[in-house]
Order: C-alpha cells, then structure tokens, then sequence
C-alpha cells in the first residue's frame, strides 16, 4: 500500500534502463515516499502496460512498414514471379538493370530531378522571405495574405487543371521544365511559408532588433541573422517542396507528354495500364523512386517534429 | 548572387525608409493623401516586396486560371465549341455564355449529392481515424520505452515514401487474382475479395490506404504537440493525485488544441482534394463508386468524351466553395484562440 509493490519497480526500470533512466529516479523516490498514493506516475507502467505498448507499437509498426518492404522484396523477384507469395527464392537484379537499361528511367530521373531541385531552391527562398515579412512585419496586405496562403492550398487540382493547360501552351511551356516547376512551386510554397511563419516567429524579435542597432538594413538582418537561426526550419521547407515536387503525378502527367519528357510520377504509370503490366520494372523502378525521398527524409526527419508544430502551433 | 541583389535592395531600401520617416514627421499637419500611400509605400515597402515573390506566382498560376475556369463554368465550352489547332487549321472558339445553366443542371442532379455525400464520408473517417491513430501512437511514443527511435522511423516511413509509389504498392497487394491478401485468405480457406472491384470493399480500401498515408503526418504534428506541453503541469497534476486518464483528459488534449486545429483544418482540405490516391488505385471506379468530386470534376474534362470543360469548371468552382464555407467556419473558430491575423 505505501510503496508500489517491488516487481514493479523493477520492470519499470528495467524498461527504462535505455536512455533516461536518470531523471527517472528522482520522482520515483519522492512518490514512493509518500505514503497513501495509488495514483500511478507519469514515469512507471506495470510490466502488462508494458508488453501490451510494445505489442501494440510493434503491430503498427509491421502495417506502416509492410508495404514499403514487400515492393522492395518483389522487385527483386524475377518478372513471372511478381505475385509469389514467397519470399524471394530465385533472387534476381533483372527488374533494375531492365530499368535502367531497357526504359527512359534515367531520363525520368533526369527530369524529375531538373524540376524538383529547381522547384525547391527557389521555393524555399521564397517561403522563407514571405514567412519572414508575415512574422515580422505589420503591414497592409497581411490578413489578405495569410488568407490567399490558406485558400491557395484547398485549390483543387480539378478547376485549375484546364486553364492552367491552356495557359501554359499559350506561354509554349507546355513539356518543358520550367512550367512544371512554377506549378509546383503554387502547390508547395503556401504551406512552406505558413510553416516558415511558425518558425520565425519562435525566433525573439530581440535578435532582430540587436541587428538593426548595430547597422543591418531589414534585408540584411533577415539574410544575415535570422536564416541561419532558422536552419531547421529551412530543412523542413526543404523537404517538403521536394516531396510535393518528386511526388506530384496529376500536372506532372498532363503537362508532360512523350517518353523522354515525362517525370518518374509520370514514367511510372507506364508500366502499368490498361495494356500492360509489368509489376516487376515497376517496383524496380518504385525502389529507385523512394530511395532518394527516403534518404532526405532521414536526414531533415529530427528537425521535422520542431518545424511542424512551430509552423502549427504558432501559426 | 541572391546575397548581392538582396543587400543592395537592402541599402535602398534602408535609405528610403529613413527619408520617408523624415518625411512623415514633416508632413503631419498637412496629412495629404498622396502622402499617406507614398508613406505606406516607405514604411512597408520591404514587407511588400518580401512577400511580391509569392504573391506573384500565385497570382498568375491561380489567379489566371481561377478567373478564366470561372468563366469557363458559365458558358458552355466543351472539347468540340473550344479554340484549337488542327493540323494548319485554327479553328475559333464557338460556345457560347449559357449564365448559371450548368449549376442549375448540376444541382438538380443527383450524381452532384451522390459524390458530395461520398466526398464528405470518406474526407470525415479518413480525418477521423488517421487523427485518432496518431494521438494514440504518439501518446504511446511519448514515453520512455524501448527502441523509441526505431519505432518513431518506422512509423513514419509511410510519409517518406512518394504516394503514388504507395499506392502502386497497395495495387499489388489488393490484386484480385494473386494479390497477396487475397492469397492469405485463400490459405485461411476464405473466398478472396475483389478489393477494388466491388463498391463496398473499393471504398474501404480507398480510405484504408490513405489513412495509411496520412497517419504519419498526424503522428509527427501531435508528437511535436506532446513535446511542447510543459512538463510541470503533469508534476502538478500528479501531486494533486490526478491519474493517467485525467491527466491526459485535462492536460494532454487541450495542450494539443493548437496544433490539432490547424492539423485538422489542412488535413481535411487535402483529403478532401485526395487526388492521387483514388485516382491511381481504383480510377474512381467500380462505376464511379469512389468517384469524388475532385476526381469526378478530373474526368468530366479529361477523361469522358466529348470533355466538358464547362461542366468540370462548374464542378471545380462548386468545390471551391464548399471548401470556403468550411474554412471560414474553421477560422472562426481559431480566431476565437486569439489568432491576429
């Protein structure tokens, strides 16, 4: 009754032996020493708590990992054994080196790569100048703004599709890079710089205010002490416009026609359609695909927690 | 290059607004108008010419079109009446302004209320659950616990991978013939499942596999929510001898309010708008069962024919207002936390 029964306390520790089982220590003591209190801690579980979140966290763990694994392990599986339940038994490189060899992936990748690295060194630019100006800034426009940043997001693809069509054949944009990565950089910058807000505005006003003191115009205070102060914030941008670039499929496949001009979003559903399927090119070339978005996302992904509650919180 | 262009605007932008700060003192009395907006053009200038950049861009990539599909919505332009090129041949446009017709007609129709009522179903549960699955994940995560790390990236993996690579995955495994669900089934003596044939089952794995997707995202924003609630105000609750329950009833999920009310209002906007996901794995079909109004307004102009530009504007302008009429709403109720904007 006064202390929390000893096989407890053992597991419990056993359990956070990791990391932090430091602080841990303390408040356990202070509450074990109050007599009376049932009430359980933030810091202790019983060992049944323990299995069931550890089997519960491993069950999503196995449905959020599963599919990603299974296109990894089918495209490894000669073409005729796509559907094979088993795993792989006669382990093959055909499917990429096909796609490599065989298929205008490479020019894809080519594309894809042209557009999104465009789209998010430009795109995190200017989120970042126009998150800085809505932080910082109390200025006409500002309501007006933030609005059209909401209201630009729940565009539907449908209603601009068209026109944006037409549009771009007008200007003779149509199949070339760079209409690509002025659309893409109206779908991804509204959120960027409503998520860059959220970070600037994490950052004290003082700081500005130190620059300006000692001489920097409002530019150079932006560019020269606040960006580097916002270097997460930059990754996550970052990120984001180059998963909103990599991964866009509606006007990459309506603006890019012909085998050479196609983006991977694009290139991919060419392998499967109504005429053909050939799901082993296609994981194949999936793998290669999220490969590099996966990698980027490892990098920036302990910065990605911070950057979107700042943008969310504050915004 | 940028540091070159941005310091010297810098240096101008310096010196005009000091001039006009000169200037404003002067002529305060006077208090003229031209000398009100050259004021406002001194002051702000900066701001503005920050935020040019992006207001540019959208202007002309949504302003434009916007204008030109509202338009559009109110004659009666399809793939036959519109301007275009055949071979040497240039052909004007013929349609013609036909006012609301095409609302009327769409309103008057029960296709619109059919996917409307579609539309709302799968953007409600696919918030609902992928919210609720990444509160109870991130709770879970937001302990001290073995292989934290590890879990927290496998959880997110879904977000890391591109969509429409997930979603070609999900077609793999929703194969009716020899997908690999329907081959476990078949092991376990059950009949297999046309998946993505069959009404009811496409719908569910539609929402299925963009909760899938969107539960990452939703784990990594409470996640980040969790963390940025003070520690004392659990050590208080817990000397006042609330337990786990109430701790998380009246700490945790009002910590959560902010970030789960722009969470919510964004993640519903993109559901709603979820293009890629049914359009990829079911084509909207079987008939136009998971056909929503996004991917319904898609096909009136690009895939049906003839295409009916002005029916799938109408269509795009309709959603555009629902959406608005949701987001004023929302906003309401953020501006009531004390939002300035």
């Amino acid at each position: 009754m006064s202390t929390p029964p000893p096989e407890n306390t053992g597991t419990a520790a056993g359990t956070v032996k990791g990391r932090s089982a430091g602080p841990a220590r303390p408040g356990r003591a202070v509450r074990s020493a109050r007599p009376g209190r049932r009430v359980r801690g933030r810091g202790e579980r019983s060992p049944l708590a323990s299995a069931g979140l550890h089997l519960a966290l491993i069950a999503a763990t196995v449905v959020a990992v599963f599919p990603p694994l299974w296109l990894l392990i089918t495209s490894f599986k000669p073409k005729t054994d796509a559907f094979d339940t088993s795993l792989v038994k006669n382990f093959t490189l055909g499917n990429y080196t096909h796609v490599l060899g065989d298929t205008a992936f490479l020019s894809w990748l080519g594309n894809s790569a042209l557009v999104v690295g465009t789209t998010t060194v430009i795109g995190v630019f200017i989120s970042a100048t126009t998150g800085y100006a809505v932080s910082r800034f109390r200025f006409p426009g500002l309501r007006p703004l933030m609005w059209l940043l909401l209201i630009t997001q729940m565009f539907p693809v449908a209603v601009l599709i068209v026109p944006l069509y037409n549009l771009m054949a007008a200007l003779g944009l149509l199949n070339q890079p760079i209409g690509l990565v002025v659309t893409y950089l109206t779908v991804a910058v509204p959120f960027c710089a409503w998520m860059m807000k959220g970070y600037f505005d994490g950052i004290p006003a003082e700081i500005d205010e130190a620059g300006r003191v000692d001489g920097l115009t409002p530019f150079g205070t932006f560019w020269r002490l606040i960006l580097p102060l916002a270097r997460p914030g930059l990754a996550v941008t970052a990120f984001y416009t180059f998963i909103t670039g990599w991964a866009e499929v509606a006007y990459a496949s309506a603006f890019m026609t012909g085998e050479e001009n196609l983006t991977l979003a694009g290139g991919l559903q060419s392998f499967v359609n109504q005429y053909t399927a050939d799901w082993g090119s296609l994981t194949a070339a999936a793998v290669l695909i999220a490969a590099p978005a996966a990698l980027v996302f490892g990098l920036v992904q302990r910065h990605l927690v911070a950057g979107l509650t700042a943008g969310a919180t504050k915004s | 290059m940028a540091v070159e262009t941005s310091q010297s605007v810098a240096g101008a932008a310096g010196a005009g607004s000091a001039r006009g700060r000169g200037r404003r003192t002067a002529n305060q009395p006077a208090g003229a108008r031209p000398g009100r907006l050259r004021r406002a053009l001194t002051t702000h200038w900066y701001a503005w010419a920050m935020t040019a950049p992006v207001v540019l861009v959208i202007g002309v990539i949504i302003g434009y079109p916007l204008v030109r599909g509202a338009y559009l919505s109110l004659t009666d332009a399809n793939e036959a009446n519109v301007e275009r090129t055949i071979g040497a041949n240039h052909i004007p446009a013929t349609y013609e302004f036909t006012g609301l017709d095409n609302y009327t007609a769409i309103l008057s129709d029960e296709v619109f209320w059919d996917r409307l009522g579609w539309t709302l179903v799968w953007t409600v549960t696919c918030v609902v659950l992928s919210f609720g699955l990444g509160l109870v994940l991130a709770n879970m995560l937001n302990r001290r616990i073995r292989g934290r790390g590890f879990y927290r990236m496998a959880l997110i993996l879904p977000w890391a991978v591109p969509a429409f690579v997930s979603v070609f995955t999900w077609r793999l495994l929703f194969n009716e013939r020899d997908g690999l669900f329907n081959k476990l089934l078949a092991g376990g003596g059950i009949d297999g499942i046309s998946w993505l044939n069959d009404p009811t089952w496409a719908k569910v794995a539609v929402i299925a596999v963009n909760v899938w997707l969107g539960v990452p995202f939703m784990l990594v924003a409470m996640l980040g929510g969790l963390q940025s609630i003070p520690g004392e105000l659990y050590e208080a609750a817990e000397m006042d001898g609330a337990g786990p329950w109430q701790r998380f009833r009246h700490i945790t999920l009002p910590g959560l309010r902010p970030v789960a009310a722009t969470v919510i209002l964004l993640s519903s906007i993109w559901t709603f708008n979820m293009f890629p996901v049914i359009y990829l794995l079911t084509r909207g079909g079987p008939g136009d069962a998971t056909e929503i109004l996004v991917t319904y307004a898609y096909r009136l102009s690009f895939v049906n024919s003839p295409r009916d530009f002005a029916g799938s504007a109408a269509w795009g302008v309709l959603i555009l207002l629902l959406l608005s009429l949701f987001a004023v709403a929302y906003r309401r109720a953020l501006r009531k936390q004390g939002d300035i904007w």
